[in-house]
């Protein structure tokens, strides 16, 4: 096929991938053990993110703004090919060794001094908290600098989209501030004090861990004082009166698309699979088993986990509620779906598996979008040409043509309003809005236009 | 029980075939096509040139659809109708029976006579066959020409674009969509394609293709005889019914099957919808041949009803469209023409650098909204048709424009200077109103 680029393009894009690749190396030089001077961990924080941001921009330069799919399927890397293959393989093996094998990543063992990737990075982490760096805080600064990077690149693309741009906004710094620099330096400025969660928006059921006894110990104990009795009520809250009430005004989108770091990662870094969802009716049918199986799972844990709370007890009618309930949670759902294939599988199966067919969280919001909201998208009237680009880059495999083709709004718990269907329609026909609950669902529409029809009695 | 059967597996049959099922579950469905097996939207096949979607992507109903609704999906060609023993004749040798026939074989590209229209590396783009043939055609060419500025001639020139091919646009009217937009709109989308890198040449018309030793097609002769040399011509003037092999029967036809507003032909048990329709009488404030996407579908559903026991006319409502020219956004309402008619007044707006305009056409005497031409933003379908069909004035659907957009949220808009505008043209004092989800929502009263 013809695509030459103008050489300016080829020319920033190369110089973008070179920078990130340098940085790429230095992380593989250090996970290799190699001793390496502290000026190449700010070699690495400064090259990576400038690597996409230069690819990013370079990639949209000198075109007029509007939709950039060309060739969307015909590329390797957004299409399953090779490079797909190898960042799919690499992304597995990473997560793989992060929740299972950290003492290979660098992780010392019980206080022993980090090495490797992980002891790359301790100057980092005792410039933020004062403290050596472990497995997470690596991973964690990969991650916001990968939303980072690869957000500002999706703003060159959606430039001309004041919606998308104020969303990746909101994720990136939801990211940067609210993930990553308050709970590391909230950290830094507690070591003393037992650990517990400070991202303000990883909310039970996203954090599975919140109602389990060590970490309620932990809030509640006198030495973490009124930060502890305040992250304990704002997760309360956040559960069950920010969570539900955000959900009826504007759908669940205000967490999935716009603030939530596993949807930041799946919008920015994840943008170029979305197109890769399955649509069949058979995927939304283990859709809806799965992700309410996994809601279902984590509210009997955490009944469980509450009740060996408050009896004070280890054990559930004879089985540890640690062995038998706790660890086949984590391991199975925080680790496995959302991590190893929630992510690692980005350029295979889309960039939404775990938020589709996973996140609790995501299935608690969705029963308020399908049954009590005010989102819908609407569908306008007659326009719809059934050309299915709103499903082909519906990253949650909603099948959006289906119901724009006959006038109908789409109401689906799946949605996480990330506006891409809007964005793409040729023909103007999709809104993501809220409006009143009357007339949200409209079940047997009439569509505009064919008068003898809409007359009937 | 009465078999029918439906030629055409497009939008017209297809949503026949859907809607007769919804109204009666035991009629027996046959849908007879030689495109393709499973019906897809051949307005996707640019999409599928450029690499935005897989073929796949373009049907609207999984494959397992059909079974499940029962409608039998046959995938032959027509060679012959035999309207008088009421059966079909197939390329493969099989006849099939019907009771009531429905004919929704659409349209081909149309062509004018041009010596060396018929040779290799010349196509219009139609159907999935010419999507096929496009491929052949454009492996490894460098330019192509493009003849016939309409709607499907400037998909082509993007398909064509996204792929780095120089293509010269050949434009026989004065200025692009001339008859459909006005010289401001048209202006800010030749400058886009400029911008795209199209060469656009208007007054030009073709002359005839001409062809190198191989018989493959080389160039094109301009009537200003001006020669472009080129490795593949398109020919987007525009389609025409797909008709021609049922010339002499008894069907009546003229450009396309002629039928009356029950869209039925002729024959009483033979139908015809969509793209190959021409109406002995246009339906009131329309044209005899209108083919476009959702006439096609809103036939369909209309003859579905009279299939099924409870015959209905043909009415369609307000006329309206859409388009995208590259990374324009087109969207119309209602009446309007690149001339202003005698006894109407219009409003025109445009963006002083971005591609944005905004057309308002009304009656200069009693101020009736008569129809509307948007580029670069979206207004909503319900609200405008219900001005419309309301005989709403220009001063209440500017004042209520807000009501009546339909761009994504945190968008901005100038509704505010059109107003302005608007008032100090026309020397009138209304006030732009914020919207309202009750007067949105107010449904049509019947």
């Amino acid at each position: 096929m013809n695509t030459a680029e103008p050489k300016y393009r080829i020319t920033g894009k190369s110089i973008g991938l070179g920078l990130t690749a340098i940085a790429l190396v230095v992380l593989l030089l250090a996970a290799f053990n190699l001793d390496l001077p502290s000026i190449a961990l700010i070699l690495v924080l400064v090259t990576l993110p400038l690597g996409m941001i230069v690819f990013g921009y370079s990639s949209y330069l000198g075109l007029p703004i509007g939709i950039k799919n060309d060739g969307v399927w015909t590329r390797s890397l957004s299409n399953r090919g090779l490079s797909a293959w190898i960042i799919g393989v690499g992304l597995t093996t990473f997560y793989v060794l992060l929740y299972w094998f950290p003492e290979i990543l660098g992780q010392g063992a019980d206080g022993a001094k980090n090495y490797g990737l992980i002891g790359f990075f301790d100057p980092l982490s005792y410039a933020i908290k004062g403290s050596p760096a472990s497995q997470w805080f690596v991973y964690g600064t990969l991650y916001s600098i990968a939303i980072l990077g690869l957000g500002i690149k999706f703003i060159f693309k959606y430039r001309h989209n004041r919606y998308q741009f104020w969303r990746t906004v909101s994720v990136i710094i939801a990211q940067l501030v609210l993930a990553y620099f308050i709970p590391e330096i909230l950290e830094g400025m507690n070591q003393d004090k037992p650990y517990f969660a400070k991202d303000l928006k990883y909310f039970f059921p996203l954090n599975y861990y919140f109602f389990e006894d060590w970490h309620l110990n932990n809030m509640m104990a006198s030495e973490s004082g009124t930060l502890g009795m305040f992250y304990f009520l704002w997760g309360l809250v956040g559960f069950l009166v920010v969570t539900p009430f955000l959900t009826y005004f504007v759908g669940k989108r205000w967490y999935c698309s716009w603030v939530c770091g596993c949807g930041g990662l799946a919008e920015t870094a994840g943008d170029s699979f979305r197109q890769l969802s399955d649509k069949s009716l058979r995927s939304w049918k283990l859709e809806r088993w799965l992700i309410h199986g996994v809601l279902a799972y984590i509210l009997i844990v955490t009944g469980v986990v509450l009740y060996g709370y408050f009896a004070n007890s280890y054990n559930f009618m004879g089985l540890d509620i640690y062995t038998y309930f706790r660890k086949p949670y984590a391991f199975v759902i925080g680790a496995a779906f959302s991590g190893v294939i929630g992510v690692g599988f980005y350029p295979l199966l889309g960039n939404r598996v775990w938020c589709r067919f996973g996140c609790p969280m995501a299935a608690y919001m969705g029963i308020f979008q399908r049954f009590k909201s005010r989102f819908r998208i609407t569908t306008n009237g007659g326009q719809c040409i059934s050309c299915g680009n709103c499903s082909t880059y519906c990253e949650q495999g909603i099948d959006v043509r289906w119901y724009a083709q006959r006038g109908q709004n789409v109401i689906r718990a799946s949605c996480v309003g990330c506006g891409i269907c809007s964005a793409v329609c040729p023909r103007g026909v999709l809104k993501l809005e809220n409006g009143p609950e009357e007339g949200r669902i409209n079940e047997n529409p009439i569509i505009i236009g064919n008068d003898g029809i809409r007359l009937k009695n | 029980m009465d078999k029918i059967v439906i030629i055409g597996n497009g939008v017209s049959g297809v949503t026949t075939a859907r809607h007769v099922r919804k109204r009666d579950p035991n009629a027996e469905i046959v849908i007879v096509g030689s495109e393709t097996k499973y019906f897809f939207a051949r307005t996707a096949l640019m999409y599928v040139f450029m690499g935005h979607m897989k073929f796949e992507h373009t049907k609207p109903y999984e494959d397992s659809f059909w079974e499940k609704n029962r409608i039998e999906l046959c995938f032959a060609h027509v060679n012959e109708v035999d309207f008088e023993n009421k059966s079909l004749h197939l390329e493969n040798g099989k006849t099939i029976h019907y009771d009531k026939l429905v004919l929704g074989v659409g349209s081909k590209p149309r062509k004018f006579g041009w010596k060396g229209e018929d040779l290799p590396g010349v196509q219009g783009l139609y159907s999935c066959q010419d999507l096929m043939q496009l491929e052949e055609n454009t492996a490894g060419i460098k330019s192509a020409v493009v003849v016939g500025g309409g709607l499907i001639g400037v998909e082509l020139v993007e398909m064509l674009r996204s792929r780095n091919i120089e293509v010269t646009f050949l434009i026989r009217e004065p200025y692009f969509m001339a008859g459909l937009v006005g010289s401001g709109e048209s202006e800010m989308l030749m400058d886009h394609m400029e911008e795209h890198e199209v060469n656009v040449k208007v007054n030009s018309s073709l002359q005839e293709i001409t062809s190198d030793n191989n018989g493959r097609a080389n160039g094109v002769i301009t009537e200003n005889g001006e020669h472009i040399p080129c490795q593949m011509v398109g020919l987007t003037i525009g389609v025409t019914p797909n008709i021609s092999f049922l010339e002499n029967t008894s069907l009546e036809m003229n450009q396309g099957i002629l039928v009356d507003p029950f869209l039925q032909t002729n024959h009483s048990d033979v139908f015809a919808i969509g793209d190959c329709v021409e109406f002995r009488t246009a339906p009131p404030g329309r044209r005899k041949i209108e083919q476009v996407w959702y006439t096609g579908r809103m036939m369909g559903e209309t003859v579905a009803e009279t299939l099924t026991g409870t015959p209905r006319k043909y009415l369609p409502g307000q006329w309206f469209n859409s388009a995208k020219f590259f990374d324009i956004e087109y969207q119309t309402y209602g009446s309007v023409s690149d001339q202003l008619p005698e006894g109407q007044h219009e409003f025109f707006w445009k963006h002083s650098n971005e591609n944005k305009s905004f057309r308002l056409v009304f009656d200069s005497s009693d101020n009736r909204f008569i129809g509307l031409n948007v580029f670069g933003m979206r207004m909503r379908h319900e609200v405008i048709d219900r001005w419309l069909n309301e005989n709403a004035s220009a001063d209440y659907c500017m004042e209520h424009l807000n009501d009546a957009w339909f761009d994504p949220e945190l968008y901005r808009n100038d509704f505010q200077e059109f107003v302005t505008k608007y008032n100090q043209e026309f020397n009138k004092d209304i006030h732009l109103k914020s919207k309202s989800w009750s007067r949105i929502l107010e449904r049509i009263k019947v």
